[in-house]
Formats: structure tokens, C-alpha cells, sequence
């Protein structure tokens, strides 16, 4: 990207940027764009790691590497960084990149504010990372906070409720921008139910961050005043309630997961039509059935909370609430089979993501499903058959779609078409292994492992032994993907503006790569 | 680009963004109305029973539950034994508590119920609950509990808990 | 950021673990455990069919419908009968797989009519038992020795699941578990029971459950408790009501017993290898897991014994600590788990291990601090 845009056209208003100044200052989408990338790409290899210091602990029993506190700290510190610093940053460089393309915007409503938005982010990260280095190491509390737990904890704690307020700010300026964007400059002719879906999943997604993130900033508001500030929201002694923090959180976790994945539907869904050669099949069905999931995650979060003692009328209510939501999301995965039906399909790498993504994420669905059964919940609640559901949901869901929407598009960032070949062995790898890593929790969980322990009894040995040896290898091999966007940004064949044959929108219309500044004059659009 | 309509629109989604922050921190009162309406582990108002009429046709067991979280300072002990109580009857029974340290100390009770349903009908005249304690060293006070389980409460309950659990206040040495 | 000690993972490798590779549930001990593991196995097989018939039907079309077989796209994108089809067909199955949910959840909270309670209290990191009865109460935890954990011994068979005193329950009765906790929250769990339930401090909240099978069930706590979560087990027993009626009289007279023997210990006077022969053991049990086996603790979190100014120092104020606790700190009192005896001698192996120079305690020293 940088060897195409070093030299930017002139700007009627000021002098091309260039240098570290332009990465700093810049306003522009897809250098923001870009540069969220990168981000999550760091984020990713130091979460990434932390992953594979816990998966070399749990490889056999007993204590090897790592003291049970630093183990906590670890598994804490993976989970804020995988969902913060890298699905979320990753797809809003997607929406930064594709949005305005997409819509023919010549760039997003709020330019100065967009890089505000990215620059908070790496911040945090520091904030978050460091914290290990801190008296008393890093959070260690889980990602979810409970307290009176998460009371116990040193400077770090507060430290991190301070990386949480800078990353939520950064994502409700960021959902304010997209939905702003969206809603007021499309192309003139591209009315809201001619959007790419991904456009679509992006406005709804815009929409649960505005809603929820101010939620976990209240939630982490008082965690802080109740470590400092002599609060007791949640300090039974001072008539709180330790309980009243999971509802508040998970009234924001809830639809936080569905952040986590209907960008992840928007991808998914422009790239098996494109390798379909064929429209999207039920396009006004997949608008409905996103805003109705949407909808929806509002009213489950207390299937997160099953075991803490609320009566049985709150436990059907959202039981029943939480089945429902697999009704939308059966309807999305009939349409991209059906879409994929009888069309011409063709088989290179961001499909071959693509439909693991339709096969896999079922897979954490109906672990979800399971899950949702209250009386089969109070077996598996905080076992690692939860780790299971929520890691194939966002591994082989939320991150393969990444996947699938780098090597789709990077040919349009960058000019170059990507060596399908590493592509494959990249898929191929993290494929095999990802099951390999995963799919064994599922028993452990069922067999009776909880979740957030070092070391375990000894009938849990023989599937953790597995599910590391998949770990490394999956982690290995991302390495590879690492190797594919580097040679694809230095070079490769020429992509052409339509880099896909059966690519369809408004960002196959412009030349690869995509110059600085695209759609000044907005486009025709039928 | 239509500068004016991207105002309006982000102004309305900065105004939807702070109003789900208050929203975040209403969701506390806003719980203590549900538990109201719903009667669930709601502390029944301290109140006088209106319906003094005892159902003799059955027995409920009322089984006592001390949990002090600061062992060292304190001992809060229930009454040893339950009470097996017919609903409408008046009845009163009485936790000991004693300061065990060298100083003059605060604490207070919280109470809990099990099945959180009995809540509602656990009607306390008189009780000390949510009241300063405040002990000279090894001073001992016995604290009654003076409530009435109403009639309402559903035929098939046959046990029912009462929990308090002690908190020592102020500033921790 | 402190690493722990590095063993080598060839100790690791020579283990033998009880291999079991156990796919499902394990087998149920209750009525409600043998009803989740079936509606467990109702949902799985549901959508076992379901990931058949979908992915069927995509593998064919990824075969079938390939451009490098010549198959040319057909420009269909919607059909609303299809649609309407696969929208309520799922909407029916879901309302079947919530039906016998529904009826479970409802006898999953039902609590009336135990035949006894047992109020269990969670601490940082294991279980309290009192038997609201019986006037038994009693202290569980973890029971396996530290150098298993640091891979210097050969794991036993029951490795992380083993504690020093069970809960009994007598057979067949309905057992009503009232929960709280001392600190933070932490979850008491069965698998082969089917009872889960969070411990939440300043609340009580109420869960039963009734064993079919004389035998011993094992579980772990289930919610994130700082760093002893993976090492406060849960053993339950159970015996049948004539052996579950002489374990409580025989606690109740243990009771009894270790009152008076507790009195009569605290007048002896003991020599210095008595106490701290018998010190190694109650440190081994009680204090090992935060101060570690070097009496090195972990910098930052559990101060070190080893060479610490309060243990080498006058007595009085190592016993008032170890009595007492720490406020605010994770230092928990022992005066009411420990006798004048075995604090006396937890309390002279810490003076005088490790290198330390401070001098033996008895239990009348241990008994006149008493609060």
C-alpha cells in the first residue's frame, strides 16, 4: 500500500503528507484504514503469544512454566487484547477502507475525528500491555472483571478501566462516523436497500457500539469509584451487590458479541457472492434477519449468568430469548448456501475462508445452542466447553472473515494480486490445526475441565495435550499470513480494477490500487 | 458533502451515546423496582402485619444463618436450633453478636433469603438489619428479629432461610 | 512480571496419567444429572441432523456447482416459500428441544422439602461445611501435596479432586446446599450430581441435590477466584443413612473430643522437634499453597517467611497474625480452624525453618492471645 500511495496526488488544499507526519495526521480513510490494520496485526502477535505461553502451560498437568497468578493475568490480558485490540480494530479498518468505497463517498463524515478514533487506540494498547510490568503484574480477573474480585487487584486494575474508557471512546467517535457516513453519503441512486451487505452490517454493528459501549464505561465507572472512591454499587456491606456488575456488563457483552460477528456476516457474504458468480440470495431476508439479531441481543444477557441464582421465571425468559436468536442466524447460513447453490464457484483463497466460515461458525452456533439450554448450562457454565463455543465462533468465525476480507481486497489496496499459493498452505494450516486446537474442549468441557485454571486433574491430560500441539501449529502458521500481505504490498502481479472475475460494487470500479482520493465526484449508481 | 446533515446526524448519536452512559448507571435503582415488583429477596418493609390471623394447618421451618466476613474481630452466631413457625404467627428470635478485638468497633447486617420467592412474605416488625452495630471491646449484645411469615407464602414451601452476614464499617487496620 | 520455577518437562512425560479421552457427561448420579445428560444428547443429535442436511447440501453444491467443472450460474436470489420454510422449521425445533428444558429448570429450583441443609461458604481458596443439623462444621481443602504440583512427585490418581475432609451426604435424600462466601465469588459444582450454584458473598442462595449411588463424586469450583481457583476441590461423599448417621455422631463426638484435647494440649508443654515435625505437616496443608514450600512466598502478593523480620522477631506478634489474619489483606485468621497445638506448631516450624532463628512457641503462648 505505502509503495503505491508514497506520492499521493496533490490536493487543491495543501501539499501531499508524506513520512511519519502523514501517518500521524492523517485523514484520510485508507491510510486510517491501513493503519487500524496494523494495530490489530501487533495486538494479534502479543495476544497471539500470550496464547501460546497458556496452551505450553495446560500442555501437561502440574505447574511448569508459569505461577497461577501470572497464568490469570495471561488468560485475562489475551482476552482483552484478542476482542479490543484485534477483531475490533480489524474490522473497523475493514469498514474504513471499504465504507466509503463501497457507498462512493469520497471519505468519511468526520476525517479529524476518524484519527482521533485510531490514535487511542495504540494507547491502550501500551496502557494494557505494560501493566504486566506494574507492581503486582497486569489485570487478572478474567476479561469479564467480576468483582469482588477485580477489588483485589493493584494500580494495573485501574489502569486498565482507564485503556477500557480510551477504547470504548474510540469506538462510539468511530461508530458515530460510520453510521453518519453511511446514512448521509451514500451516492446519489444507492438507496439503503441497494447497499453491499457489508455496508449494511457495518450500520447495524455502528449502532449496537452507540448503544453498548457507554454501558461498559458505566460498568468500569463503577468498579473504579468502588475500588477508590468509596462506592459500594457493588460491596454487599454497604448494601451493593456483586450481581448487579454482571447484569451491567453483560447487558453491554451481549450485543458485544454481535459486534464481534455481523461485520463478519458483511465480509463473508460479498465474498461467496463474488465466488459464486452469483447475487446474494435473499438480500432483503439477510437486512431483516442482521437488524433482528441485532434487536435481539438486547434481551439474552442473562444467559451469561445462569448460575448465579435468579429465579426460574428469568432463567426461561432468557432461555427462550436466546433460542430465538438462532432463528435469524439459521436464516443467514441457508442464504449463503443457497447463494453458493448452483452458481459457478471458484475456489481461491479468500473463498476458501469463506466457506470454513460458513461450516465452522455453525459449529459455535450450536454449541451456543447447547449453552442456551438452561438445565445443560449448569454442567458446562465456566467449563472449557464455553472456551470451545466462543473460540470457534470467534476464531474460525470473526477471524477467518478477517482472513477472507484481507486476501479479497488487499489486490485493491495494494495493485497486487496475492501468491495464492501461500494463501493456500496459509488456509490449509490454520484449517486443520484450528479444529485440532479447539474442537477437543468441547469433551474436556463436557468431561468436567472449568475454565481459567493452570494445571488440572489427570483425566483432563490427554485432550490438552492435543488441543496444544494444535495450538502451536495454528500459531505458527500465522506467521505465513504475515509473509502473504508483506509480499503482496511489495509486489506480485497486477491486479486489475475488477481484481475478481463476479466482483460486483463500487470499489471494483476504481483502479487497483485505489488511488488516495476516490469518488471527489460521486458515481453513477442504477 | 452536506456538512449540516452530518451534524445533525452525529448529534443525535452523541445524545443516544450519553444517554446509554446514564442509562448504565440507572440500571441500579432500576433493578432495586424490579426486585420491588417482583418480590424477589426484597427485604419486606419493616411493617406492621396486617393479618394477625395464624394458619395453624401447617409449619414452616425457619432455619437461622450468621456468616461474619471479619472472624477476627467479630463473632455473630445464629440461634442453634430452627424454629419451626405457623404462617401469621408473631415470632421472635435472637442472633448474638460480640466485638472480640481490644476496640470500639461499627458493623451492619445484610440479609438474605433462600428461596428468594420467601422474601416477600417474610414480614419484619422489627429488626436489625441495615442498623449500625456499635460494640465496645468484648462487649456482647444479643439482636432480635421480630417478623411474622405471612400466609401468603406458597403452600409447598416448607423451608425457608434466613441469612444475615455481617460486615465490620470503617477504616480497615 | 515473575515466571515460575522452570522443571524440566521430562518429569511431565514420564507421568501416568490416567488416560480417559471422555467425549460426554460423565454418567449421572442423580435424577436431575441423568435428565441433563439427556436433553443434552436430544440437543446434539438435533443439531448433528441439522449440520448433516445444511453442509450436505453445501459439499454438493462446492462439487457439483464448480466453474471448473463448466457448471454455469443460474441468476435466482430469492424465493419466499423456500424462506418462509426455513424460517419456521427451526422455530419448531427450537420450541421441542425447550420443552423438556423448561420442565427441568422448574425441578432444578425446587428446594422445598430437604431432608437436610448444609450452608456452604467459599473462601479464597476452599470450602467451609456446617451442617445446620448436626452443629458440624468443618473446614475442606485441597489435600494434594505441593511437590505434586511442582512436578517433583508422581501425581496421585485423584491429582487436584482430593481434599482433607469430605462433605457426607446420606443416599437417596434431598440434600438443600444454602451458598455464600467469605470474600469473592466463587461456584460449587458436582458434574456426576448435576448441582451448579455461585457462592456470593453477603448473599445466600439456595440449590439441592440428591445422590441415587453410595460412592464418592469430585468437582471444582467454577468461577475465577485468584490464583488458588484450580486448587479448591469439592469431594462429596455418600453413605448410606445408617454410615452417614455414625460419620455425624462420630463428628459430633470428634467435636467433643478435639475440644477437650484441645484444652489438654494447650496446659502441655511440647519439645522443639514435636512441634516442628508436627508444624511441617499443618504448613504443608494450610499455609504452603500462598507462602510456597521454600517459605519464599511470591514477591508482591504473599510475603516471604523465609528471613521476615515479623517471624524472626518477639512471638506475639507472629501469633496475633496468624490468629487474626490481616485485614485487607489475603491473610485469613486461623483461630477458629486450628487448635492452640497445631498453631503453636505451624507457628515454631516457621520460626525455625528455612534458615530463620526464632524461637519455639507453646500452646499456652497461643492460647492467651486468643480473642
Amino acid at each position: 500500500m505505502e509503495a503505491n500511495l508514497a506520492h499521493p496526488l496533490p490536493h487543491e488544499q495543501h501539499a501531499a503528507p508524506a513520512g511519519l507526519w502523514r501517518w500521524l495526521a492523517s485523514t484520510n480513510h485508507k491510510d486510517i484504514g491501513t493503519l487500524y490494520f496494523w494495530f490489530a496485526a501487533t495486538m494479534f502477535l502479543i495476544g497471539g503469544l500470550m496464547a501460546m505461553l497458556i496452551r505450553a502451560e495446560l500442555f501437561q498437568p502440574g505447574l511448569q512454566l508459569v505461577q497461577p497468578e501470572v497464568f490469570n493475568q495471561l488468560t485475562t490480558l489475551h482476552g482483552l487484547i484478542m476482542i479490543f485490540g484485534v477483531i475490533m480494530p480489524a474490522f473497523t479498518g475493514f469498514a474504513n477502507w471499504q465504507v466509503p468505497l463501497m457507498i462512493g463517498a469520497p471519505d468519511m463524515a468526520f476525517p479529524r475525528m476518524n484519527n482521533w478514533s485510531f490514535w487511542l487506540l495504540p494507547v491502550a494498547g501500551v496502557f494494557l500491555v505494560g501493566s504486566l510490568f506494574l507492581p503486582g503484574g497486569a489485570v487478572a480477573g478474567g476479561w469479564t472483571m467480576y468483582p469482588p474480585l477485580f477489588m483485589q487487584g493493584g494500580i494495573s486494575y485501574d489502569l486498565t478501566i482507564f485503556a477500557i474508557h480510551l477504547m470504548g471512546a474510540s469506538s462510539i467517535m468511530g461508530s458515530i462516523n460510520i453510521a453518519t457516513t453511511i446514512l448521509n453519503m451514500r451516492a446519489p441512486g444507492m438507496a439503503l436497500m441497494k447497499m453491499p451487505l457489508f455496508v449494511w452490517t457495518w450500520l447495524i454493528t455502528a449502532f449496537l457500539l452507540i448503544a453498548v459501549m457507554p454501558v461498559l464505561a458505566g460498568a468500569v465507572t463503577m468498579l473504579l469509584t468502588d475500588r477508590n472512591f468509596g462506592t459500594h454499587f457493588f460491596d454487599a456491606a454497604g448494601g451493593g451487590d456483586p450481581v448487579m456488575f454482571q447484569h451491567v456488563f453483560w447487558f453491554f457483552g451481549h450485543p458485544e458479541v454481535y459486534i464481534l460477528i455481523l461485520p463478519a456476516f458483511g465480509i463473508i457474504s460479498s465474498v461467496i457472492t463474488t465466488f459464486s458468480r452469483k447475487p446474494l440470495f435473499g438480500y432483503a431476508s439477510m437486512v431483516y434477519a442482521t437488524a433482528s439479531i441485532a434487536i435481539l441481543s438486547f434481551l439474552v444477557w442473562g444467559h451469561h449468568m445462569f448460575t448465579v441464582g435468579m429465579p426460574a421465571a428469568a432463567q426461561l425468559f432468557f432461555m427462550y430469548a436466546t433460542l430465538l436468536v438462532a432463528v435469524p442466524t439459521g436464516v443467514k447460513v441457508f442464504n449463503w448456501v443457497a447463494t453458493m447453490w448452483r452458481g459457478s464457484l471458484t475456489f481461491e483463497t479468500p473463498m476458501l475462508f469463506a466457506v470454513a466460515f460458513v461450516c465452522l461458525f455453525t459449529i459455535g452456533g450450536f454449541s451456543g445452542l447447547v449453552l442456551a439450554m438452561v438445565p445443560v448450562d449448569i454442567q458446562l457454565q465456566d467449563t472449557y466447553y464455553v472456551v470451545a463455543h466462543f473460540h470457534y465462533v470467534l476464531v474460525t468465525g470473526a477471524l477467518f472473515s478477517i482472513y477472507a476480507g484481507l486476501y479479497y481486497w488487499l489486490p485493491k489496496w495494494t495493485g497486487h494480486r496475492v501468491n495464492e499459493t501461500w494463501g493456500r498452505w496459509h488456509f490449509w494450516l490454520s484449517a486443520v490445526s484450528v479444529n485440532v486446537l479447539f474442537f477437543p474442549m468441547h469433551f474436556l468441557g463436557l468431561a468436567g475441565m472449568p475454565r481459567r485454571i493452570p494445571d488440572y486433574a489427570l483425566q483432563f491430560a490427554d485432550f490438552n495435550r492435543v488441543a496444544s500441539l494444535g495450538g502451536f501449529v495454528f500459531g505458527a502458521s500465522q506467521i505465513l499470513l504475515l509473509i502473504v500481505i508483506l509480499k503482496c504490498i511489495r509486489g506480485g502481479e497486477k491486479a486489475e480494477a475488477r481484481a475478481w472475475e463476479g466482483a460486483e460494487g463500487l470499489e471494483w470500479t476504481v483502479p487497483s490500487p485505489a488511488p488516495y482520493h476516490t469518488f471527489t465526484e460521486p458515481p453513477e449508481v442504477k | 458533502m452536506n456538512t449540516t446533515g452530518n451534524r445533525r446526524t452525529s448529534l443525535r448519536l452523541t445524545l443516544l451515546s450519553a444517554a446509554m452512559f446514564a442509562f448504565g448507571f440507572a440500571l441500579v435503582p432500576l433493578y432495586d423496582v424490579f426486585c420491588d415488583l417482583t418480590g424477589l429477596n426484597r427485604d419486606a418493609a419493616q411493617a406492621l402485619a396486617n393479618n394477625t390471623q395464624v394458619d395453624a394447618s401447617r409449619r414452616v421451618r425457619i432455619e437461622l444463618v450468621a456468616n461474619v466476613q471479619d472472624g477476627a474481630l467479630w463473632r455473630f452466631a445464629a440461634p442453634s436450633l430452627p424454629v419451626d413457625v405457623h404462617p401469621g404467627e408473631l415470632v421472635q428470635v435472637e442472633y448474638e453478636l460480640e466485638n472480640l478485638s481490644d476496640r470500639p468497633l461499627i458493623g451492619r447486617a445484610v440479609p438474605s433469603y433462600a428461596p428468594l420467592a420467601a422474601a416477600a412474605h417474610f414480614k419484619k416488625i422489627d429488626c436489625f438489619c441495615f442498623r449500625e452495630q456499635r460494640l465496645a471491646p468484648h462487649e456482647t449484645v444479643r439482636l432480635p428479629v421480630l417478623f411474622v411469615l405471612d400466609r401468603g407464602v406458597a403452600r409447598d414451601m416448607k423451608v425457608v432461610t434466613l441469612s444475615y452476614t455481617f460486615f465490620a464499617l470503617g477504616k480497615r487496620t | 512480571m515473575r515466571l515460575g520455577r522452570q522443571v524440566p518437562l521430562m518429569a511431565g512425560w514420564v507421568q501416568p496419567v490416567a488416560a480417559d479421552w471422555a467425549l460426554n457427561l460423565p454418567a449421572p448420579k442423580s435424577d436431575i444429572a441423568a435428565r441433563i445428560y439427556d436433553i443434552h444428547t436430544l440437543i446434539l443429535l438435533i443439531c448433528l441432523g441439522i449440520f448433516v442436511v445444511v453442509f450436505g447440501v453445501m459439499f454438493y453444491a462446492l462439487f457439483k456447482h464448480r466453474k471448473s467443472v463448466g457448471h454455469q450460474a443460474q441468476h435466482f436470489h430469492e424465493h419466499t416459500s423456500v424462506e418462509v420454510i426455513w424460517t419456521v422449521i427451526p422455530l419448531l425445533i427450537l420450541v421441542a428441544m425447550a420443552w423438556p428444558a423448561t420442565r427441568a429448570v422448574l425441578d432444578q429450583k425446587d428446594t422445598a422439602n430437604p431432608d437436610l441443609s448444609i450452608k456452604v461458604t467459599g473462601y479464597q481458596w476452599k470450602w467451609e461445611y456446617d451442617y445446620l443439623q448436626g452443629g458440624v462444621k468443618f473446614i475442606s481443602a485441597s489435600s494434594t501435596p505441593a511437590d505434586q504440583i511442582a512436578n517433583q512427585a508422581a501425581k496421585g490418581a485423584h491429582y487436584l479432586l482430593e481434599v482433607d475432609e469430605p462433605m457426607v451426604v446420606p443416599v437417596g435424600k434431598k440434600v438443600r446446599i444454602l451458598l455464600t462466601s467469605h470474600d469473592v465469588i466463587h461456584a460449587w459444582w458436582v458434574p456426576e450430581l448435576g448441582v451448579k450454584q455461585d457462592a456470593i458473598p453477603g448473599f445466600i442462595r439456595d440449590t439441592w441435590f440428591r445422590a441415587n449411588e453410595i460412592g464418592t463424586y469430585r468437582g471444582q469450583c467454577a468461577e475465577l477466584c485468584g490464583r488458588g481457583h484450580a486448587f479448591m476441590p469439592i469431594v462429596v461423599v455418600v453413605k448410606s443413612e445408617a454410615d452417614y448417621q455414625a460419620w455425624l455422631a462420630a463428628k459430633q463426638a470428634g467435636k467433643q473430643a478435639k475440644a477437650v484435647a484441645a484444652v489438654a494440649a494447650a496446659a502441655k508443654s511440647f519439645g522443639p522437634a514435636e512441634l516442628k515435625a508436627r508444624g511441617e505437616k499443618v504448613y504443608a496443608a494450610h499455609c504452603v499453597a500462598c507462602h510456597q514450600a521454600d517459605g519464599k512466598g511470591v514477591p508482591g502478593a504473599f510475603p516471604a517467611l523465609a528471613g521476615s523480620r515479623m517471624v524472626n522477631g518477639p512471638a506475639a506478634a507472629h501469633i496475633d497474625r496468624v490468629l487474626h489474619g490481616k485485614d485487607g489483606s489475603a491473610m485469613t485468621a486461623f483461630q477458629e480452624q486450628l487448635d492452640d497445638a497445631d498453631l503453636a506448631a505451624v507457628i515454631t516450624w516457621e520460626r525455625m525453618a528455612w534458615g530463620n532463628t526464632g524461637s519455639p512457641v507453646q500452646p499456652a503462648d497461643v492460647k492467651v492471645l486468643r480473642k
